[in-house]
């Protein structure tokens, strides 16, 4: 099988997008932090569950960027190819 | 068998030239101006009933409905910001009702405007222009260098760092999360074969329109409202 150079950048591509999903971790971590405390703070006081809730959900998301700037990296790589002009 | 098919991307319909530059009319521009002709003739239509509405009247269904929005738009504001509320309800209700229209308008077959970079940076910059100019406007040029050289003078630069950064996550944020679910439905559609097409995309629907979108949404109103009142302070 000959490789030629723009085959070479595509797997090399292809391979950098998925370590770049290697940052989903964090936020997975984070996120499951957060809804165990969420869930003990119920526990603790059921009526403020509406509350605990919405802080909740908005921590999460905040704490999901981390994920998506690298969910965007590989998107780039993948469908963007900006490294397409070193072949 | 397995169709090959992955379509997720903006797509130019025409282009035309302004100013030696070449302009192109997107998919987006589209899809921004469905979103904008059903609000504008949602408010067309609430604005005609609430003006015929009585005291004595019992509200028909459609009364209640433009009611129910206002009130959870205003409750959700004034819960927030208190007593900046009544300057800020309206902006913050307009881009709810946008970003929450363009979110879930995956599930009328539109791509979301949203999905496009383009739409959301200026909202961040919007939301940027606000905090900037109300820490100005009640904290005056004084409160503002304090605040840019707080603790000391020299975290200066990490302080404009970090306010530059505020627009460009907020946006980050909220375009990644809609074109992240745009992609994933497209993958779905795009690389499984028919069978699997019929019922089951319904559940994925519901979690990545639905439930991400209206979460985004709510995260976008609450940061740009948290921001905005972090800027006027307390006097």
């Amino acid at each position: 099988m000959n490789i030629n150079g723009e085959d070479f950048i595509l797997g090399c591509s292809a391979i950098g997008a998925g370590l770049a999903l290697i940052a989903g971790i964090g936020p997975g971590v984070g996120q499951g932090i957060a809804a165990g405390h969420a869930a003990a703070a119920v526990g603790r006081n059921p009526g403020a569950k509406s509350d605990v809730t919405s802080t909740m959900l908005l921590g999460q998301a905040v704490a999901e960027t981390t994920g998506l700037y690298g969910l965007l990296v590989a998107m780039l790589l993948l469908f963007v190819r900006p490294l397409d002009i070193y072949k | 068998m397995f169709s090959n098919d992955i379509d997720f991307m903006i797509k130019g319909l025409f282009s035309y030239q302004i100013f030696g530059q070449e302009v192109w009319i997107t998919t987006t521009h589209v899809c921004t101006l469905i979103v904008m002709l059903i609000l504008v003739i949602f408010a067309i239509c609430a604005n005609r009933v609430i003006k015929k509405a009585q005291v004595m009247d019992t509200p028909g269904t459609f009364q209640n409905i433009a009611e129910l929005i206002v009130e959870m738009l205003d409750g959700m504001v004034t819960g927030v910001m208190g007593k900046n509320a009544a300057k800020f309800a309206n902006y913050i209700s307009t881009i709810f009702m946008f970003i929450l229209l363009s979110n879930i308008s995956g599930l009328l077959g539109l791509r979301p405007p949203t999905a496009d970079y383009g739409v959301t940076f200026p909202m961040g910059v919007i939301t940027f222009c606000l905090i900037f100019f109300n820490k100005l406007k009640h904290q005056k040029l004084s409160g503002f260098l304090k605040g840019l050289c707080d603790p000391w003078p020299i975290w200066a630069p990490i302080n404009i760092v970090g306010d530059v950064a505020v627009p460009i996550s907020l946006s980050l944020r909220l375009f990644a999360n809609v074109l992240s679910g745009t992609v994933m439905m497209a993958l779905y559609y795009g690389l499984l074969p028919i069978f699997v097409k019929i019922g089951i995309p319904s559940a994925l629907h519901v979690y990545f329109d639905l439930f991400s979108g209206a979460i985004q949404t709510y995260v976008f109103c609450m940061l740009t409202m948290t921001y905005i009142t972090d800027a006027i302070g307390d006097n």
